[in-house]
């Protein structure tokens, strides 16, 4: 280097950036809020927004089953007992050696196998059942409410029979009872949630702000509910549901007792975040700005709880779908004729049956799986987020 | 802060080290050409370190300076191939001798076994935080003989026997025994000893120290240094000291390489980096660094016929179950054995003292978000009055912390992510019912603008602001009840030094035009030379000693202030005051 005193140095003022891209721009977050930089945290993780549009998906098949589904769930078909699932296909042959586009599927004819004499059915190349888009089918009622026979895809001829996803004991349409079990299986846990949110947000809530022995006795009942067996317990309080009560009943009770008993969770997990944010210094800040206990409450606590409450509420949704799943599997959670993902699986119990119709298994089983699967991914992607100021 | 896109070419600048002449000639052990070092982020690529070079050479100590986020940390890493994933070395060369062969450093795969080899065995590595760096579920002499057998394949009773050599070296006393215990059972001293043994046990040629000493307490930091630069010239090592503290570069450095944003500024022997500071920012760092000797001491002991604002009389605080449960030999830790101290208007009072000396509890006993144990606060208004805070019923409470504010310590828990610099700094008006809606805003605005921020900025968000903008929203939040007195709490210890002087500039600043009485908790005794006009030092719950503070500072009565002042590292080479110091024995 040259030893010249009046030597001009650079200075710099900030530390050297290359963007990425060449059109890379910085995102001014300075005026964001949190729920800004939470959505861009959460935007971030791939395989959760994903699985947020895929429970989307769910709850909105859930909201209109009555036109998704192709029939209704209670229509049973003796004569097609057990039927396997129907392939939809869209070439006929037009009869001169060509084909033509028409949407349908195969029909059934009955082979008896001549050593077990068991009958099965197999698709006939010859029986072409024409099918479309918003046909006319089976009359419902929207929401119970408004009368109505459309449905999003069916037969174009109402006294044929389409079976996309095969049928079950009865000749019933599993696509159509897997759908109605949609509105179920993914509302029970909703309403359990929000009743399990209530408890354990304002028993969290109570233990984590006033502490001493109003937390000694909350987290002392939470550790015995929590220490309790599950199963038995279910099963115990399932039984002494009057079996004369109307199978709406039973869904409310169902969700309550699932409820009762999952809050505990939340109530631990308020009560923690609560004492974490007590210590910050911010709250210590507040409370020498004069504030009062309800104002540092809900001005400088709950705010930086609700992201956390939605994180974990997420998470508590699957343990609601398993428990009524598994409940209603063991046949003391809902029962026939209400349609849910675990009434389906009931039909699986056997053997035989998965044996002879595996897609009873599978259909209702996967849904679940991809229902809980989506509400774990969703949920941890939202916990990451929960707290977009840690980086 | 406006990141550079591109590098500005201006009409004679230069971006190139400065180096001065005097540079050892002597071969050297580690070489470092033209070493770049690249961070691939989401969303851009951060140049952590720009053509950095320099030489270790054997015996000799070679000082990286700079603030938080010059990349010194990643250059010391970029020579042992442990950053992280994200980072990549752009260019640039590492040789290290071994043996008399020059062995390319970078060339080497991060997860090799040359790596590896080279690992310990000829760098040691001693890390700040000696807590998170040693294990917590093996002994202390477990872990070093681990080291022994992987690198220098002594057997079991042989690695024994060197590893209690080795504690013995780092002066652990009894280390027959102390070789058996967990890190939790030794102080922050002895595991940063402990960590030093095991980078000493293979021998290493070179020693990379990253700001060994920063959690350390100021007497212990002093006995640290000494021990480290002992066993270097004893051992011949070459040492890179990696710090930001410019008093230890100068007790400690032989060379030194001044950083700043992925760049050496400026490089050259210690000597000629403090009186011959060629790069204007080596000469604002070397300009803030506030000195032991200098103050504003303003204010004189004689001249007080005021009533003190605040009179603190037998304070104590026991923590610990002394109740009726346990009646003998129960647990009680005094944190403050009856301090009693005067604050007078316009007075800055400091309160100096290390980790666990009972200074933040003091402050924090005054205020009452701890009950005190015993003894009294009388805190005078102004106007005639005197009211006993240790009496106050919450409401009444309330009313004093209109009068008495805190600024914390960390400018980044103590403001509320989630409300914007608006909502923070008006806060205490909405909630005091002062001023609310348009008033509030105009009152916040002019808050902002005495403490240097621009008002325009109330929108937005903490998260948009740095460490020392945070710190200005802190203070600007304490000042906005218009208050008697400010409790600052370590308020610039989590900042860089150029932030810290800037900062202690616009309290003193503040306190002219508003007249207010500071307390001001430091660990930091420069700091608190700089900014009190009277000091008193804790030690063990009790005060020691209260005085002016040139008195404290220049002329300490009490063995321990004397041992606490002749340790704090004098920011000049030419003047060395650590190493002779004044030792407590007690």
């Amino acid at each position: 280097m040259t030893d010249t005193q009046n030597l001009n140095f650079e200075i710099e003022t900030a530390p050297a950036i290359s963007p990425l891209k060449s059109d890379g721009k910085v995102v001014s977050m300075a005026a964001a809020g949190q729920w800004t930089l939470i959505w861009h945290k959460f935007t971030r993780n791939k395989v959760a927004v994903f699985a947020g549009c895929v429970i989307l998906l769910l709850y909105l098949i859930g909201a209109f089953v009555e036109f998704l589904a192709p029939g209704v769930p209670e229509k049973s078909k003796p004569q097609y007992t057990y039927a396997p699932p129907q392939q939809i296909e869209f070439f006929v042959p037009d009869g001169n050696g060509g084909s033509k586009f028409l949407m349908h599927v195969k029909g059934y004819k009955i082979e008896v196998d001549p050593v077990a004499l068991r009958r099965s059915f197999v698709p006939d190349e010859n029986k072409i059942i024409p099918i479309g888009w918003f046909v006319h089918g089976q009359p419902y009622k929207l929401w119970n409410l408004i009368p109505a026979d459309l449905h999003l895809i069916g037969a174009l001829d109402k006294k044929d029979t389409v079976y996309f996803l095969g049928s079950d004991r009865l000749g019933r349409d599993l696509m159509s009872r897997l759908i109605y079990g949609t509105r179920v299986s993914m509302s029970i846990g909703l309403i359990g949630v929000t009743i399990s949110l209530t408890l354990g947000v304002v028993m969290g809530a109570l233990s984590g702000f006033y502490g001493g022995w109003v937390d000694l006795l909350i987290q002392r009942i939470v550790e015995i509910i929590s220490s309790m067996p599950t199963i038995p317990l279910w099963l115990g309080l399932a039984a002494a549901i009057p079996l004369t009560w109307s199978p709406l009943q039973v869904y409310f009770v169902i969700t309550i007792i699932v409820s009762l008993l999952t809050w505990t969770a939340l109530a631990r997990e308020v009560r923690g975040r609560f004492f974490a944010l007590r210590a910050e210094d911010f709250v210590t800040a507040a409370r020498l700005d004069g504030s009062t206990e309800r104002r540092i409450i809900f001005r400088h606590i709950l705010p930086s709880l609700t992201s956390h409450i939605l994180a974990v509420v997420t998470l508590a949704l699957p343990v609601m779908i398993v428990a009524e799943t598994s409940l209603s599997f063991l046949g003391i959670g809902l029962k026939p004729p209400v349609v849910s993902w675990g009434v389906l699986l009931q039909d699986a119990q056997s053997i035989r049956t998965v044996a002879t119709a595996p897609w009873l298994l599978i259909w209702p089983a996967s849904a679940v799986v991809i229902a809980v699967l989506s509400f774990n991914f969703l949920g941890d992607g939202l916990r990451d987020a929960a707290d977009p100021y840690g980086e | 802060m406006q990141p550079i896109l591109t590098e500005n070419k201006a009409m004679n600048t230069t971006n190139q080290t400065y180096v001065h002449p005097g540079l050892p000639d002597e071969e050297p052990i580690l070489t470092v050409q033209d070493l770049s070092i690249d961070f691939h982020l989401r969303t851009h690529i951060l140049h952590a370190v720009r053509n950095v070079s320099f030489n270790l050479c054997r015996g000799r100590t070679l000082a990286l300076v700079g603030e938080s986020g010059s990349g010194k940390s990643v250059t010391a890493r970029g020579l042992m191939r442990i950053n992280d994933p994200a980072a990549r070395v752009a260019s640039g060369n590492i040789f290290l001798d071994v043996e008399g062969k020059r062995i390319e450093l970078n060339a080497l795969g991060p997860n090799s076994p040359q790596i590896r080899a080279i690992r310990g065995r000829r760098i040691g590595l001693i890390f700040q935080e000696p807590m998170s760096s040693l294990s917590p579920v093996h002994t202390i002499g477990s872990q070093i003989v681990e080291v022994l057998q992987l690198h220098r394949h002594m057997s079991l009773a042989a690695a024994k026997t060197e590893t209690i050599e080795l504690l013995r070296q780092v002066e652990i006393a009894d280390p027959t025994n102390m070789a058996d215990r967990y890190t939790f059972e030794f102080s922050g001293g002895m595991r940063q000893r402990a960590m030093i043994a095991m980078a000493l046990a293979c021998n290493p040629d070179i020693l990379i120290a990253d700001e060994p000493t920063t959690a350390l307490d100021v007497t212990t930091q002093a006995e640290i240094l000494d021990l480290i630069k002992r066993l270097q010239v004893s051992r011949g090592m070459a040492m890179l000291l990696i710090t930001h503290d410019l008093g230890i570069v100068a007790e400690v450095a032989d060379e030194v390489a001044v950083m700043r944003y992925g760049r050496v500024l400026e490089l050259g022997p210690v000597d000629a980096i403090f009186h011959d500071a060629r790069h204007p920012y080596t000469k604002e760092l070397l300009g803030s660094t506030v000195r032991l000797e200098s103050g504003e001491a303003n204010a004189d002991e004689t001249q007080r016929s005021e009533k003190p604002v605040l009179s603190v009389s037998g304070l104590t605080k026991v923590f610990g179950s002394n109740s009726a449960w346990f009646k003998k030999g129960s647990y009680a830790l005094k944190a403050v054995d009856s301090a009693s101290l005067d604050l007078y208007p316009g007075e800055n009072l400091g309160i100096v003292g290390e980790s666990g000396s009972g200074k933040t509890t003091l402050g924090r006993l005054i205020l009452r978000t701890v009950e005190p144990t015993e003894g009294q606060v009388i805190f005078r208004p102004g106007d005639g009055s005197e009211t006993d805070v240790t009496k106050l019923a919450k409401s009444e409470l309330r009313q004093f912390h209109r009068h008495v504010r805190l600024v914390f310590q960390d400018p980044f828990s103590s403001l509320n992510p989630r409300m914007t610099v608006k909502q923070i700094i008006g806060d205490p008006l909405f909630v005091s019912g002062v001023a609310r809606g348009k008033e509030m805003e105009s009152r916040v605005g002019e808050l902002m603008e005495m403490v240097g921020l621009d008002p325009a900025a109330m929108e937005r968000y903490p998260h948009a602001f740095s460490g020392g903008q945070r710190q200005r929203i802190g203070i600007a939040r304490s000042l906005a009840l218009d208050p008697k007195i400010i409790i600052a709490d370590e308020a610039t210890s989590a900042l860089d030094v150029s932030i810290r002087a800037q900062i202690l500039d616009l309290l003193l600043d503040i306190q002219k035009r508003l007249n207010l009485s500071f307390i001001f908790i430091s660990h930091d005794i420069s700091v608190v030379r700089y900014f009190c006009d009277r000091v008193a030092v804790m030690h063990r719950g009790k005060i020691v000693e209260i005085g002016s503070a040139e008195q404290i500072c220049n002329a300490p009565r009490e063995d321990y202030t004397k041992a606490l002042i002749s340790a704090v590292p004098n920011p000049d080479p030419r003047n060395k005051r650590m190493l002779h110091r004044t030792r407590l024995t007690a």
